[in-house]
């Protein structure tokens, strides 16, 4: 095992892991993730394990660097410092000419990529292409999948999702609750180890915000491994086998939803907890 | 003659050659317009790129070839280019002029390797490079704003999917931009069109020369220039429509308010 430089992050880690080493069933590792943005450091040293089957949800305020972290995650964001595993595999970054970390290989960010589903806070489906077209895009062009196939199995996804009558139909003419859950099938259909969600109900009218939910929820029963970056505190709390509060890019708590919930030990997270579940 | 021999297809008559420019204008636009599509694509994403080279020299470019005349660029690339080519060639003469002779027969007039050596270069296609250079300077401009018009969010969706970023400009990029761009290309194709007539200055016998011709030797010059201005509207009038369909055709997927 290696050791990893630098500090540790302030985290009071769960797992008993060192540094450098990952649980065999991690889906996603990340060992003192920092980001910074010239010089303004978004993330400060942030660990985190998601095992297989975990929902993780991550909370906090605006600008606690949640989105920022979740967007290291599929490398959209590329960290500036630590570790990164994506099912066992490492992700090869190396020192770039302005001290920032670039992947080494670009082909490897490629294949991580596909196989980390994400789910954007504003859908962002490809506007030419219709609902189904947008969920087989993926698997044909990016997993070479026969088209066929792709089809039957984005058929089923978007059952699944209850937009099966929508599948010939453009994006932008859907509602916002209809564009996620395509964009939610569009994830599924690269069929990922983990999927990834930033904020998945955040751009939507409040009555809106249930259907999606629910289909998130359903994926959670499944069993799949999801991190989920959400204001729905009471969702959150419900479907979450781990919860991790940021604060100010660090994170300040995290453990099962009872105790971030109903008991925690951090007094800023208990003001912020008590504070959007009231609002 | 009455007007329709004049410009029909028998013995006396005009029609034939006329068509023949007509060819010559459409292939010579065609030519001009896809050279400019490949260096407009380039020097947008140059413009687009992070590197401050690349994007001061991709400036550069645009505002130098938007900002002389044309006829300028015509004269610069037809006998600019003839004269150092022949200034290179007077230059290899003493050991190299037979080889460069058998390389481009065509373009080396005999008794080429004497005092004056001036070589004659392929009209047609300095004629459409020419035209190609400006029309990618107008093009790259439109592909630029077309680009933006384009969400971020679209393109992140498609690196989180595992795109290369070739994978990614052909099946996201590409279409859509070409959608946006549409509007933008057809006027520059008409700019491109309109131009092809600048090129008669080197030589070339494309709608306008053609009719001059005729109206020098007919001395009838009204007709022919309407007869020209005329062929030069049908190909407006066609292509319009066709840009047109391959608008809606982009756009399916926009909801216009």
């Amino acid at each position: 095992m290696r050791i990893l430089r630098g500090p540790v992050g302030m985290t009071a880690m769960s797992n008993a892991e060192a540094e450098g080493s990952i649980p065999s069933n991690a889906a996603v590792a990340v060992r003192n993730l920092h980001k910074r943005f010239g010089a303004l450091e978004v993330l400060k040293g942030i660990s985190l394990t998601a095992r297989e089957g975990d929902v993780v949800s991550i909370i906090g305020a605006s600008g606690s660097g949640k989105s920022t972290f979740l967007r290291c995650i599929n490398l959209l964001e590329i960290p500036s410092e630590g570790r990164l595993w994506v099912s066992g595999e490492e992700v090869h970054l190396k020192p770039g000419k302005d001290g920032n970390l670039v992947p080494a290989q670009p082909r490897q960010v490629e294949h991580i990529r596909a196989r980390l589903g994400m789910v954007f806070q504003s859908f962002n489906l490809w506007a030419h292409l219709t609902v189904l077209q947008n969920v087989i895009e993926g698997p044909v062009h990016v997993l070479k999948m026969p088209r066929a196939e792709a089809v039957v199995r984005a058929e089923v996804l978007l059952q699944k999702v209850g937009l099966y009558e929508k599948r010939h139909q453009y994006p932008s003419f859907l509602s916002g609750g209809q564009q996620q859950r395509a964009g939610i099938a569009r994830a599924l259909a690269m069929d990922p180890k983990v999927i990834l969600f930033d904020e998945p109900t955040s751009a939507l009218d409040p009555e809106l915000v249930g259907e999606v939910l629910r289909v998130i929820r359903t994926l959670a029963d499944e069993g799949r491994t999801m991190l989920l970056v959400t204001h729905e505190m009471s969702f959150a709390r419900d479907v979450s086998s781990h919860v991790v509060y940021l604060h100010q890019g660090l994170v300040e708590e995290e453990g099962p939803p009872q105790q971030i919930f109903g008991a925690p030990i951090s007094a800023r997270c208990r003001q912020f907890v008590l504070g959007s579940i009231a609002a | 003659m009455t007007i329709f021999e004049l410009i029909g297809f028998g013995p006396n008559g005009w029609g034939l050659a006329m068509l023949l420019a007509t060819a010559m204008t459409i292939a010579l636009a065609l030519c001009g317009f896809s050279i400019g599509c490949v260096i407009g694509v380039a020097v947008a994403r140059a413009k687009l790129s992070k590197s401050r080279l690349a994007v001061v020299m991709a400036d550069f470019y645009t505002t130098v070839l938007r900002g002389v005349p044309d006829l300028l660029v015509i004269y610069l690339f037809y006998f600019g280019l003839s004269q150092f080519l022949s200034g290179t060639v007077t230059f290899w003469c003493a050991d190299g002029g037979f080889l460069l002779g058998l390389l481009q027969p065509s373009a080396i007039t005999p008794g080429l390797c004497g005092s004056r050596g001036f070589i004659e270069l392929p009209r047609f296609l300095i004629g459409s490079l020419a035209l190609g250079v400006v029309s990618g300077a107008y093009q790259a401009e439109v592909f630029r704003g077309a680009y933006g018009v384009l969400s971020r969010g679209q393109i992140e969706a498609a690196k989180a999917v595992g795109m290369s970023p070739f994978l990614m400009f052909r099946r996201i990029i590409a279409p859509q931009v070409l959608g946006y761009a549409i509007p933008g290309l057809a006027n520059v194709w008409q700019l491109t069109l309109k131009e092809s007539a600048l090129v008669s200055v080197i030589g070339l016998v494309e709608i306008l020369r053609q009719s001059q011709i005729a109206a020098n030797s007919t001395f009838k010059p009204f007709y022919f220039y309407v007869v020209a201005g005329s062929l030069y509207l049908a190909i407006t009038a066609v292509s319009t429509y066709g840009f047109s369909r391959v608008e809606q055709h982009s756009l399916r997927g926009i909801r216009r308010a």
